[in-house]
């Protein structure tokens, strides 16, 4: 059997050495290889860019990117890892792991427990699904790739979302991302946040300001509306069967 | 339910003030008139005080005990009425009234003055209670955190485990005991060696200790608590190292604390720091009631914890 490549994120440095050092120990019984460690959410998501990863091993209270967040976005990317949550002593964490029957290892971390969890990874877990019963609310992020940098982009500041032949592209007030999820993907996970306006293109609801008559194209009859919005410039074309919905909204 | 308990033996006060009044000869008949007499009074008042009992309890002590005190008099009055029409009667309707608001009255009292005797043992438990009590969040991560070092460094880890000991020992103290204002600043200094064992380079700690006075009196685990929460809301979950500063200080008869902890949004209103917060300024009133204060201070990216005690020395 080959090496399981594990990915270590705690923001403790002395809780990382703990799991290298009974990883090494367990090596005999199953063999793994740690291929990047790192001290945050945000620092895990450029380490996986560099190096495929089978496990990553979480913790959930971290800066800047907590590990269920981590999670959210590992389960986006293609051949998610497994995860192993590891928590010190969070009821509420405990509680929605063991209610959507996610394995997770708990602070001091003993050998044993380690490797089961290693063991039923092997059976590929958590899903999609059993993450977003565990974090309803969804991500917080949106994950964007540039140059081999990671960005993340607060879902607050997103404006609007539009797909542009083959990428999606999020706008906020101070520059232009591209995403690698599908327009589909985003409505269906942000749906309470944003509404579609066109074929093309999501609106956040919170961005829209008001609306005017788009200038006239030649042969229409009926007229056609765009959407103005909040911090930038853009007008968004609004298609005529959306028109009723974004309306009702806009006079909310 | 201490109006209602003054009302029972109001009832029987009321009885023995007038068998005082009574010759020894005839003493059964003269009971039992005396009985019918009483009782209806005592029922009614009992009545009575029961059904305003909430409202009672919800007016100034001051008023309440007047009001409860004019009730009986005025039932002892209608009552008196009442019976003179069926037999005659040896005491005149104002003796009546006075002698029913009299035993309430002095029942009410007796009744206040011992509950004031169990009063000190009530705050006793209530501070037993409020013991402060370390997250277990703390416990498991830096049990972890020593586990983390023993292979690579065993004498951290080794200092690591007194530490932790040293706090569990003050943990496990009698709270109402107070303590040197040095002891609880060396506690505090063993505990951020732990939380630094975890968090390393990301917390940075300034004290202030030069105008200090180290031989003031304290109670114990009063800073660590409030360090915990710098550490736990303040530190923890910022991405940048964050700066804890700790003022001790004396101003003429107080000693005055002060800690400052970067502010992260989001984490300040937490239940938890409110629970510890709470905690110590109840903790401060039932060992200085107003001698002692607690305020906190929400700046735009800082928080400022600050307590005054009294001064006291050994």
């Amino acid at each position: 059997m080959t090496a399981l490549r594990l990915l270590l994120v705690d923001d403790e440095a002395p809780a990382r050495t703990r799991l290298r050092n009974l990883l090494d120990d367990l090596a005999p019984q199953f063999a793994t290889e740690v291929v990047a460690e790192a001290g945050d959410g945000v620092e895990a998501l450029e380490r996986v860019e560099a190096a495929a990863i089978d496990v990553a091993l979480v913790d959930i209270r971290m800066p800047r990117m907590d590990g269920l967040q981590l999670a959210l976005q590992l389960a986006r990317r293609p051949n998610p890892p497994a995860i192993i949550f590891i928590t010190a002593f969070d009821q509420y964490a405990v509680k929605a792991f063991d209610l959507s029957a996610v394995d997770y290892l708990l602070k001091p971390v003993r050998s044993q427990r380690l490797l089961e969890a290693l063991h039923k990874v092997r059976q590929g877990e958590p899903g999609m699904a059993t993450l977003q019963k565990l974090v309803p609310d969804g991500r917080r992020q949106l994950r964007s790739t540039e140059r081999g940098r990671v960005i993340l982009i607060p879902i607050e500041e997103v404006l609007f979302l539009r797909a542009e032949q083959k990428y999606v592209t999020a706008r906020t007030a101070a520059a232009e991302h591209l995403l690698e999820d599908s327009l589909l993907q985003l409505e269906s996970e942000f749906g309470e946040r944003f509404v579609r306006v066109h074929r093309n293109c999501l609106v956040a609801v919170a961005a829209m300001a008001g609306y005017e008559r788009a200038a006239d194209e030649e042969g229409e009859s009926e007229p056609h509306w765009q959407l103005l919005l909040r911090g930038v410039g853009d007008k968004i074309p609004v298609s005529r069967r959306q028109w009723p919905v974004v309306k009702a909204l806009i006079k909310n | 339910m201490t109006f209602l308990k003054t009302f029972v033996a109001a009832g029987l006060a009321l009885l023995a003030l007038l068998v005082r009044n009574v010759a020894f000869t005839g003493l059964a008949a003269r009971i039992v008139g005396l009985a019918m007499w009483v009782e209806p009074i005592l029922i009614a008042s009992l009545l009575t005080i029961c059904a305003s009992r909430k409202w009672l309890d919800r007016i100034p002590y001051r008023l309440a005990f007047l009001l409860a005190v004019a009730a009986v008099a005025g039932i002892a009055w209608f009552f008196d009425g009442l019976l003179r029409q069926v037999v005659d009667s040896t005491v005149n309707p104002w003796q009546a009234m006075l002698w029913a608001a009299l035993a309430a009255a002095g029942v009410l009292q007796w009744l206040v003055l011992t509950q004031q005797a169990r009063e000190p043992a009530l705050a006793e438990a209530r501070l037993m209670a409020l013991t402060a009590r370390i997250r277990p969040h703390f416990l498991f991560n830096s049990l972890n955190a020593i586990l983390g070092v023993i292979r690579a460094d065993p004498r951290r880890a080794e200092a690591a485990l007194e530490q932790l000991a040293e706090l569990f020992r003050a943990l496990m103290q009698d709270p109402r005991d107070l303590v040197l204002l040095s002891d609880e600043i060396e506690l505090s200094r063993h505990y951020l060696e732990l939380e630094r064992l975890r968090l390393g380079d990301r917390l940075k700690v300034t004290w202030d200790v030069a105008s200090c006075p180290h031989d003031a009196l304290m109670p114990s685990l009063m800073l660590q608590p409030l360090l915990e929460n710098a550490v736990y809301h303040g530190v923890e979950p910022a991405d940048e190292p964050g700066a804890i500063a700790i003022h001790l200080a004396r101003m003429d008869n107080q000693v005055r604390i002060e800690l400052i902890n970067p502010l992260q949004p989001g984490h300040v209103h937490a239940k938890g720091n409110q629970m510890a917060l709470a905690n110590i300024r109840e903790r401060l009133m039932l060992l200085y009631d107003i001698e002692a204060s607690l305020v906190t201070e929400v700046g735009e990216n800082r928080y400022t914890v600050r307590i005054t005690i009294p001064y006291r020395k050994q």
